[in-house]
């Protein structure tokens, strides 16, 4: 018999950040035990990172007047560029306003109507006196009424204080650092997961009803990254690992405009909301000339594609991380900078040193968001295990299709959490726990083996972090923002040798307790099939559409690839498989996204 | 700008082998333009002791997880420029919370714990309704609350608190700040005296001995001295009353 502590719950949690603790209180409030597990406590989030906001149709706001779930809908499809499920886009539509109130009841200290007179981009904007006090929102890309709503800089921060503060009040119990290397599962059924302890080394054998995977992106994959370092898409790759759980749309991959050079932390779009200008090196404001209505405020992949396009036409300023264009907000005045866009003006003063009030801001479209992850149906379910639910940007619900609108992530979150951890909670009501000791016994040995050969070098002695930075290279060289064949075909073949030799990794520590070598190494293969899954995928595609652009195919081709990618990992292959399922179309057919789609097809022509 | 070549005399120490004695290990590392500490320190890790434990997260300043003592000073390591440092470089860990190794320091249980006792959590005996329209609240009022919701937990001011390094109760300035995010805010029903049972003690408000190098080490600069005046004046008064 293995040594190992073994905890049971009705509802076991992966990840403590917006989605797993808002699904942790839906489960939690209606009487059902639960355990959330977290790599980090759970206030270091990313979600605490999300600065910008969350979309709700409150209509409160003067630019949001007539707002409705019907127009917050009508922006989702349009921005996923059809890809989405338009069943799941409309009930999140239709809840995120109750969400954001719920959290206002909580504690959130969302930014407020203040009534009167103020200028914005040339236009006078009157706030009615009568909706003094209510939630305010801000303008973000790709929506057609101002909707996002926020805490002055800090909306992420603020939210996940506030939602952790409910689960520490309800005694929901939470084991920080502790990361999960694998489910137990029979291939049919998902039984709680095999865990090791970041603290001790230890391993650590959960079982629960039901088994919830909200562990964020994969951002990390890419070397270039907004995203904070625990980012690496651990919990899709278990997911992918058990081989009957596919992942959806892993090529669907979100480029930020604005990620600040060199060190890659987000510049939200917050300063493009608030007014902020994208300028050239000649100091020249070259958004409208491409897309004239949204200017910097078209969708994200719009505007990160202009911005490399411009780049590559020789307007990029050059530097010795490579060309970037400027970020202009000085025009705001410094009371402005300095209190709505505070924390933007201490990025660029304390990691680039840059002052906003003064100075331009260095930036290039950086890897931000993975719409992609572990596919589920409209109720969170996982495909091909039952017990196994997900939710947040670890799963392919699927509201973003392949591109998220600014301010839809943070508000996925909770509307997610509310909806899902209702489902969870009622199968969990009806579902029992039974799970073989054998089973168990087979999952911690395995990872027991596998600790082992890495500490003993037994396949090889291949250095984990080499092999990470060679992944990252393959992913940002050739499955950015502009793709095609040549690029893509070369990804897959270097992948594919890279997995082979991630299963030769050898420590160098000794691995003894909680080693960080250990961590990275027992992470490492699976990182290497999802950047394997995004890299296919690609390749597969042959089409554009939203973030995935292709400049050999410029073009959206509803005929043929009006589908979800689904990439199975089949238990003991030695690459993915890849199988297509329809895109639920309910309420509004493909159309014009309304915002430089029609004219992205000359972007890479005149380049 | 120069190259320069940097010395970092780290603290080592696992509590799981506590028959190796604490330790400092010397590394040397060629300074980059733009190198921060988050830089070096994975530098150190990947090409020279890939022991070595630290935590970064978000790296940006945001999720609180990389205070430290650089040269004496508790601030955040991912942004703390080295071209803003001598050549020979000192870390070492946060006192006051429990050590996991080497530079990493449970400042989470820490926090969450304080949160428990502080009950930092919004007190109501209303119900949220779903098909309602939101309480209103100023924008000033809103931004006040969020002033001291800002605290990112790194624990620097505990860190460098003489009162905290004493006294292993004590709630410290970030205590203290949480409790006042929550007067603040209208939603909470909690009267003075309920505050006062929290806060009014020498645990609380009353262990402070005043020397404000919370204030000065605080990384996201919350005006922690006005913070602590603000709960001191209140509970001294809640005092009185009792």
């Amino acid at each position: 018999m293995s040594q190992y502590d073994r905890f049971t719950s009705d509802v076991l949690i992966v990840g403590a950040g917006l989605a797993g603790e808002r699904a942790a209180i839906e489960a939690a409030t209606q009487g059902l035990n639960v355990i959330i597990l977290s790599l980090v406590p759970p206030r270091r989030s990313h979600s605490s990172a999300a600065q910008g906001g969350m979309q709700a149709a409150l209509g409160n706001s003067a630019m949001g007047k007539g707002d409705s779930p019907d127009i917050h809908f009508a922006d989702t499809v349009k921005g996923s560029d059809w890809g989405c499920d338009q069943d799941v886009a409309r009930l999140f539509a239709e809840m995120a306003p109750v969400a954001m109130r719920q959290m206002a009841y909580w504690g959130v200290p969302w930014s407020r109507v203040v009534p009167g007179k103020r200028i914005y981009d040339g236009v006078d904007i009157h706030e009615d006196p009568e909706k003094e006090g209510l939630i305010a929102a801000r303008n973000f890309g790709g929506t057609a009424k101002w909707r996002t709503c926020y805490t002055a800089d800090g909306t992420g921060h603020t939210v996940l204080y506030t939602m952790d503060s409910v689960v520490i009040k309800l005694g929901i119990t939470v084991h920080d650092r502790t990361e999960v290397l694998s489910l137990i599962h029979d291939g049919e059924r998902c039984s709680g997961v095999v865990a090791r302890c970041l603290r001790t080394g230890n391993l650590r054998v959960y079982t629960a009803k039901s088994t919830v995977i909200a562990t964020g992106g994969y951002g990390r994959l890419y070397g270039a990254s907004t995203n904070a370092i625990i980012n690496e898409g651990s919990g899709m790759f278990v997911a992918l690992e058990t081989g009957v759980v596919p992942l959806g749309n892993m090529e669907a991959v979100q480029f930020h405009p604005t990620g600040i050079v060199p060190t890659w932390i987000l510049i939200t779009e917050g300063a493009r909301g608030d007014g902020g200008y994208l300028l050239d090196k000649d100091h020249h404001r070259f958004m409208p000339d491409y897309e004239p209505k949204k200017k910097e405020l078209a969708s994200r992949d719009v505007v990160s594609r202009r911005i490399m396009q411009h780049i590559r036409k020789g307007y990029g300023v050059e530097s010795p991380y490579g060309a970037h264009v400027w970020l202009d907000i000085r025009h705001l005045g410094e009371k402005h900078i300095n209190t709505n866009l505070r924390e933007i003006a201490n990025i660029c003063r304390n990691f680039a040193g840059v002052d906003p009030v003064h100075d331009l801001i260095p930036v290039r479209p950086t890897q931000h968001y993975s719409m992609g992850g572990i596919r589920t149906n409209i109720d969170g379910m996982a495909y091909g295990l039952t017990g196994l639910f997900s939710l947040g940007e670890a799963a392919c619900w699927d509201m973003h299709g392949f591109n998220r609108l600014g301010g839809n992530s943070l508000a996925e979150t909770v509307v997610a959490g509310m909806l899902i951890g209702d489902k969870i909670a009622k199968y969990t009501k009806e579902a029992s726990l039974n799970v073989s000791s054998a089973l168990i016994e087979e999952h911690v040995r395995f990872q027991e083996d596998r600790i082992q050969s890495l500490i003993e070098c037994r396949n090889g002695k291949e250095n984990v972090y080499q092999l990470r930075r060679e992944m990252e290279t393959i992913l940002s060289e050739n499955v950015g923002i502009f793709r095609s064949e040549e690029p893509l075909q070369k990804a897959v073949a270097q992948l594919h040798e890279l997995h082979q030799r991630s299963c030769q990794v050898g420590l160098r520590s000794g691995g003894k307790g909680a080693d960080p070598e250990l961590a990275s190494a027992l992470r490492i293969t699976g990182m290497i099939k999802l950047a394997y899954c995004i890299a296919a995928g690609a390749l597969a595609r042959k089409e554009s559409r939203g973030s995935h652009f292709r400049e050999d195919y410029p073009k959206r081709d509803d005929e043929n690839w009006l589908k979800r990618t689904l990439a199975y990992w089949p238990v003991g292959a030695d690459r993915p498989e890849l199988d297509y399922e329809p895109v639920k179309i309910t309420e509004l057919p493909p159309g014009d996204r309304g915002y430089g789609e029609a004219s992205t097809g000359a972007a890479s022509a005149n380049r | 700008m120069s190259q320069r070549q940097l010395t970092f005399h780290i603290f080592r120490y696992n509590p799981e082998t506590p028959n190796q004695k604490p330790a400092t290990q010397t590394f040397v590392l060629q300074e980059e333009t733009g190198m921060t500490l988050f830089i070096a320190l994975n530098k150190i890790r990947e090409e020279q002791d890939s022991t070595l434990k630290f935590d970064f997260v978000c790296r940006a300043g945001i999720c609180g997880s990389c205070g430290m003592l650089i040269n004496g000073k508790p601030t955040l390591a991912c942004r703390t420029l080295t071209k803003d440092l001598p050549t020979d470089i000192t870390l070492m860990p946060l006192p006051v919370f429990k050590l996991l190794g080497d530079l990493s320091v449970d400042t989470g249980t820490w926090f969450r714990d304080m949160s428990l006792r502080t009950e930092a959590w919004v007190h109501t005996e209303k119900t949220f309704d779903p098909d309602a329209q939101e309480e209103r609240m100023s924008n000033e009022t809103a931004l006040h609350i969020y002033e001291a919701e800002r605290c990112i937990e790194c624990g620097c001011c505990i860190g460098g608190c003489a009162t905290a390094n004493i006294k292993p109760n004590f709630i410290g300035a970030a205590g203290v700040n949480r409790v006042a995010r929550f007067m603040l805010d209208p939603r909470d029903e909690r009267d003075e005296q309920e505050y006062f049972d929290v806060v009014g003690s020498e645990d609380g408000i009353f262990g402070c001995i005043g020397l404000m190098a919370c204030d000065d080490n605080c990384p996201v600069g919350i005006p922690l001295q006005g913070q602590l005046a603000y709960v001191r004046r209140k509970m001294a008064l809640a005092g009185w009353k009792r």
